[in-house]
């Protein structure tokens, strides 16, 4: 490295800026445009395969499976929009589509309140920082995991940790998991368990918040919550908008939870059955592959659409500085 | 608090009641901590007692020490535990080298060569970032049960190196930005092609961000579940995740300390790496927001 930058002590531009800027001159500037332009689709190449091959592609292909009866063995036949028709009457995909939206509306607003409150806290410089962010980091690691998921299903089941905890203090629980008014609720706690990630965003975000607005403020007599609403709200909104977006995104494909938890059937009476299961057990269940790929799409525009109007509502509440 | 607001000046309550404050919160943190590890540290705990007692004691001491849940575990499947952490290896060991070839030669690209087409390609380079992979799962079965790749570890694989995590040739892009352009015109101006800029240059000043990457392949291939779960569907070829999978199965209500004894070793190699590259992980997240 060292030795490379020694070696170039000559400044002789090899191809004079003059050239660089002058188009259709077929001197060196072109020349070099188009060895650049070789070497990029060279680097991208990989890139591109897998974009043909493994996003793209399959991508397209999947809109087409939709409109068709394939079950992988046999040939596909086109049904039009059958699987779509199909769709509205499925009563267990209305359910999978309610049970999605509760798990996503609840556990994100309830994760992210968590994590700017935390993040808060920590930002007041407590000392030992590094090793809160740390232990609080830790389960949004683990949490998609199958091992935690497990966990989880001990620790709700009917004399799992949760119950021997409540017997102590002379309550009776019920098994948490295997109740169909609890057992998403049990999925929700998952999911906000993993606050760290969004955490240490917003205390990133919060470092960026000048010291001098909360001193001025503070000169003038404001309160901590008319700091916190007045000053942290609106500097941090572009980094509350970038979790949400994100959590969002993410809660709508969650799957290893519901599928550990369950045991693979979304129950108890398909309250945990969630889109991405409901849509799992149609592929590679009964590998109805026309149906699963419609279900796919519908997801796509579910979440395009949600991130389509996060961003256009973004206008009215996001602040970004100057 | 009220000597707080009221008197601005006054030292010695002042500082009593600031440093009984200070405590206050460092108890609240430590307290609360405890109570998101808690379920954690009794697995951990519960994988060294007799099953009977996981369902009778909530407490971390495991009072009838046992390490034969471990034996019992390893040994509970169809193939011994190591056959499935090999395989996760396999899985993860060719993720991360796929990840950091493939991301970062599309890194170099968008984030130092001009070309036709830049912007575009560099839009759809993100979008996919967003692309679930429920969308794409099933023609992607449809293709690789045609190349009778079922049941191997190429479709876990290939896909890396075909740098399809399109998250990290984000994170390697802002990277590569960041580096001082000086040092690639110098080189070039030496004669360097591409190549050897990208090797001797780019790549060596890249290290934190290929150490994010590798970090973050290395916990999510290890976690991943959906398309291990799908793509294979032989006992011979299960990797962790999907080994414990058919453990809850065949075992739902007897053997829970074998279980949580495999869950542990499942869950110990990320311990680890969050343990050594806990300096690159919060950087990574809070410069792209990955989870």
């Amino acid at each position: 490295m060292s030795a490379l930058l020694q070696r170039s002590p000559k400044k002789v531009d090899p191809a004079p800026p003059k050239a660089r800027v002058a188009k259709g001159s077929a001197g060196r500037g072109t020349g070099r445009r188009r060895q650049e332009n070789l070497a990029a689709y060279a680097f991208l190449a990989p890139w591109f395969l897998g974009l043909i091959v493994i996003t793209a592609g399959p991508l397209l292909a999947s809109l087409y499976f939709s409109f068709t009866d394939y079950n992988l063995i046999g040939d596909h036949q086109w049904v039009g929009l059958e699987n779509y028709e199909r769709m509205l009457s499925d009563d267990r995909l209305l359910s999978a589509l309610r049970v999605t939206f509760v798990y996503v509306f609840v556990s994100v607003p309830l994760q992210l309140a968590l994590a700017l409150a935390l993040a808060m806290v920590l930002d007041r410089g407590v000392r030992g920082l590094p090793l809160y962010r740390s232990v609080y980091y830790l389960p949004s690691l683990l949490g998609g995991s199958v091992a935690v998921a497990i966990l989880w299903r001990q620790v709700f089941g009917a004399e799992g940790l949760v119950n021997q905890v409540l017997a102590f203090f002379g309550v009776q629980g019920y098994g948490w998991v295997s109740h169909p008014d609890y057992a998403l609720g049990t999925l929700i706690v998952l999911n906000v368990w993993t606050f760290g990630a969004p955490m240490v965003i917003f205390l990133a975000g919060l470092r960026q918040v000048p010291r001098m607005y909360y001193e001025a403020a503070a000169v003038d007599g404001a309160g901590p919550l008319h700091r916190f609403w007045n000053i942290t709200v609106p500097m941090l909104t572009p980094i509350i908008f970038f979790n949400l977006v994100l959590q969002i995104i993410n809660a709508f494909q969650t799957f290893t939870q519901a599928f550990i938890v369950s045991g693979g059937t979304g129950g108890p009476s398909d309250s945990t059955l969630f889109y991405t299961l409901y849509l799992y057990q149609r592929g590679f269940g009964s590998f109805d592959m026309g149906y699963a790929s419609a279900m796919a799409w519908l997801l796509l525009m579910i979440i395009g659409g949600f991130t389509a109007v996060n961003f256009l509502a973004s206008k009215y509440w996001v602040f970004y500085g100057d | 608090m009220a000597t707080e607001t009221k008197a601005p000046a006054p030292t010695p309550t002042r500082t009593r009641s600031a440093r009984t404050r200070r405590l206050l919160t460092h108890i609240g943190l430590i307290g609360f901590g405890l109570i998101m590890l808690y379920p954690l540290l009794w697995m951990l705990s519960s994988s060294f007692k007799p099953t009977a007692e996981i369902f009778r004691e909530p407490g971390l001491i495991p009072w009838s020490f046992t390490p034969s849940n471990y034996t019992e575990g390893w040994g509970a499947l169809q193939f011994p535990f190591h056959h499935y952490l090999l395989n996760s290896a396999i899985v993860v060991a060719g993720s991360i080298v796929g990840n950091l070839i493939g991301c970062s030669m599309a890194a170099y690209a968008f984030a130092r060569l001009e070309f036709r087409g830049k912007r575009l390609f560099f839009a759809i380079m993100l979008a996919t970032i967003m692309l679930p992979i429920h969308v794409v799962i099933v023609p992607q079965y449809i293709l690789f049960a045609q190349l009778d790749w079922i049941n191997t570890f190429y479709p876990l694989i290939v896909p890396k190196l075909l740098a399809t995590d399109a998250f990290f040739i984000f994170l390697m892009v802002q990277f590569i930005r960041g580096l001082p352009r000086d040092l690639d015109e110098a080189a070039r101006i030496d004669g360097c092609g591409h190549v050897r800029i990208f090797c001797q240059i780019i790549l060596p000043l890249s290290l934190p961000a290929l150490a994010t990457t590798a970090i973050f392949t290395f916990i999510w291939t290890w976690n991943d579940f959906f398309s291990q779960l799908i793509f294979l569907t032989s006992p011979d070829m299960y990797t962790v995740p999907v080994a414990l999978r058919t453990f809850v199965d065949s075992s739902s209500q007897t053997s829970w300390g074998p279980l949580f004894a495999m869950s542990v070793v499942a869950l110990g190699p990320v311990f680890g790496f969050f343990l050594a590259g806990q300096r690159y992980l919060v950087k990574g997240i809070a410069t792209t927001g990955i989870k």
